[in-house]
């Protein structure tokens, strides 16, 4: 359940069996982009054609106001894209006088690098930069296994009782996230059936636990298994695979793409997720980054801050540049099971 | 795409089909380690998700705080209609929701067309148009902050200054804490919309533009008479799915003004948190899941509507 993530668009209105795309049941790993099968082509972004056809481009017009939006579009995602991360990496490491004084000024006086050993000494950002990795780590682990199982049970044991719970589990992606708020914190501070004393305040499983009963991955993963190809799962039952077997070495090996896919979202929500944390882990010592630092903004000097801000951006980013396919694919495919 | 034979377009045969009865039998079968499979997901989803939501309904019509409960009727409903901020709340999310609207839903799809024009760079085009997606929220509303800074020293001021506008209050000023919220969010969320719109731009059928070209239409033709129609899609469930996010936005306005000044940014969240949450000696949950069952409600209403009306738009 991502949905304590309010910032987050809601994926409420996801309607589960609406029409997809591109051919379905296409084999292979491309299946995981409904539209590339068409394509023939692997990538988000080539296509055989745009509006505008070839013979139109060669028009000095259109070649002109093509120019045009080149020179928009770098211009502007620069500025609006990349813009606002180099003012923080440079404000960074300059001192908060420089900041205040000169905001587009570099180093007037000085490249001040104590900033960022001073963020993470002083003001801890170590410690809950270590909560926000295992967070992240926890919520990741507990997503996938119910993820994957859960999906497994749904698209090929396929028991007796597996239509009302697909119901059942699809029904929540049309619950707005903010009814769950208020009775789901209850839930942690009150677990049902662990008695009246017991409590998961400050326990890193009431942010992993609520996180892992997220459709939207079932909803992914299920589709995945249903296209896989029948004859292999056969064959290997006929071979004597035990539902263990299959699952582990045969239906998760062919299933490295929609991991990778479950795998992303997964990190990115944990690692943004604010309200939530803050809520279930009011020790501060437990505290993720994203909710320490609103916490400590008012009483720390403007450079360090801005630092702590930095180191806590460079995972994401740097996490970003390395996968940046299985992002924007994992993107568009929200985009792809929304439509 | 070569299609290997196998059963498509059907759905795999029922595997485990046998009459349960005896224990013994179902244990045989695999009805033991088909439960272990499925018992993680039935457990969470029964702690953390139906149980909450049963619970939320429930407690709407309780006086609740954590060791007893009583029922008290509508008295939590009653108590919320008559919260003289509720409608300050309404009209400001309902504000918010419009300018953001208005400002961030038509601006990704124009990217998204004129990002799907060029040839070359479309990859990191798309790459820095994703980058503010990836920036953690909760780092994007304070690093704004400081852009937003009051003084004519302020990153935003500076570059006003420079071409001649005089320093503005921005989150300090009533009027303009609300749009500025808003900038912020589109800027966050931009993104992920564009690459949805380029995924979706990408499915339009070339033939269509070739006969759209047989017939002599130019670009803004094509653009009018192809690209959108086909779009429209995405576009109807991308446009629920914003009024959705914005009807329950919390991030920006508790993080940036606390829903100040004089109440100018309180959203329904805003209010359902300190409704639950402020008062450290034990928050109003009776009011605070009445307000939340409220909102689904009207959220829930709000997109059946909207699917009926765009279906048939849709269709005809």
């Amino acid at each position: 359940m991502t949905s304590t993530g309010f910032s987050k668009a809601p994926i409420a209105v996801l309607a589960p069996d609406s029409e997809e795309p591109g051919e379905p049941n296409q084999p292979g790993g491309s299946r995981l982009i409904p539209w590339a099968g068409r394509r023939r082509s692997n990538s988000l972004l080539e296509s055989d054609r745009s509006i505008i056809s070839s013979a139109e481009r060669k028009q000095p017009g259109v070649r002109r106001s093509l120019r045009f939006v080149h020179a928009f579009l770098a211009i502007s995602l620069v500025v609006v894209g990349l813009g606002p991360i180099l003012w923080l990496a440079k404000s960074a490491v300059t001192t908060t006088q420089d900041t205040l004084q000169h905001p587009f000024a570099l180093w007037p006086s000085g490249v001040d690098w104590a900033n960022l050993s001073q963020a993470w000494n002083d003001i801890h950002i170590d410690q809950y930069f270590f909560n926000t990795v295992i967070v992240a780590a926890g919520a990741w682990a507990f997503q996938l296994t119910i993820a994957t199982t859960g999906a497994y049970t749904l698209s090929i044991l396929r028991p007796r009782y597996a239509g009302v719970i697909n119901s059942m589990v699809l029904a929540t992606l049309f619950i707005p996230a903010v009814v769950l708020l208020v009775p789901l914190y209850l839930t942690i501070v009150n677990p049902p059936l662990l008695g009246r004393d017991y409590s998961l305040l400050n326990n890193y499983l009431a942010v992993w636990l609520p996180m892992a009963a997220n459709a939207f991955n079932i909803l992914l993963v299920k589709r995945f298994f249903d296209n896989l190809p029948r004859d292999v799962i056969e064959a290997a039952r006929t071979d004597g695979a035990g539902p263990f077997r299959l699952f582990w070495s045969v239906v998760l090996p062919m299933s490295k793409p929609i991991l990778g896919v479950v795998s992303v979202f997964a990190i990115i929500a944990a690692w943004k997720d604010f309200l939530w944390p803050m809520l279930v882990l009011p020790d501060p010592a437990r505290q993720p980054l994203s909710v320490r630092l609103p916490a400590v903004a008012s009483q720390t000097e403007l450079d360090v801050f801005l630092a702590a801000l930095a180191i806590a951006t460079i995972i994401p980013v740097v996490m970003f540049l390395m996968f940046q396919r299985v992002f924007l694919r994992s993107a568009g495919l929200g985009g792809a099971v929304k439509g | 795409m070569a299609t290997t034979p196998q059963v498509s377009g059907t759905r795999p045969p029922k595997v485990r089909r046998r009459r349960a009865g005896n224990p013994l039998t179902w244990v045989r079968s695999g009805g033991l380690s088909t439960l272990l499979f499925a018992l993680p997901m039935i457990f969470v989803f029964a702690i953390f998700s139906w149980l909450p939501i049963v619970r939320s309904l429930i407690m709407s019509f309780q006086k609740t705080n954590l060791i007893t409960a009583s029922w008290v009727g509508l008295d939590n409903y009653t108590a919320v209609l008559r919260d003289p901020l509720l409608s300050t709340a309404v009209l400001n999310t309902a504000y918010f929701a419009v300018l953001a609207l208005i400002l961030g839903f038509p601006i990704p799809i124009i990217m998204a067309v004129l990002m799907s024009e060029v040839r070359r760079g479309k990859g990191i085009y798309s790459a820095l148009a994703y980058l503010p997606v990836v920036i953690p929220p909760v780092v994007a509303v304070l690093l704004w902050k400081i852009f937003y800074d009051a003084s004519p020293q302020g990153v935003f001021n500076v570059i006003l200054g420079a071409v001649g506008i005089p320093p503005q209050p921005w989150l300090q000023s009533q009027s303009q804490a609300m749009p500025a919220l808003v900038i912020e969010a589109t800027w966050a969320a931009a993104g992920g919309s564009i690459i949805i719109y380029l995924a979706a731009l990408l499915i339009v059928p070339p033939e269509l533009y070739d006969a759209a070209e047989v017939d002599g239409a130019g670009i803004w033709r094509k653009i009018w008479h192809v690209t959108l129609p086909q779009m429209r899609g995405v576009i109807f469930v991308m446009l629920i799915l914003q009024v959705l996010a914005t009807a329950q936005v919390f991030l920006e306005p508790f993080l940036f003004t606390g829903g100040g000044p004089a109440n100018a940014t309180t959203t329904i969240l805003l209010l359902i948190y300190n409704y639950a949450f402020k008062n450290s000696l034990g928050g109003n949950y009776g009011m605070a899941t009445a307000l939340s069952v409220m909102l689904a409600a009207f959220l829930a209403i709000l997109s059946w509507v909207y699917f009926r009306l765009t279906n048939r738009w849709s269709t005809s």
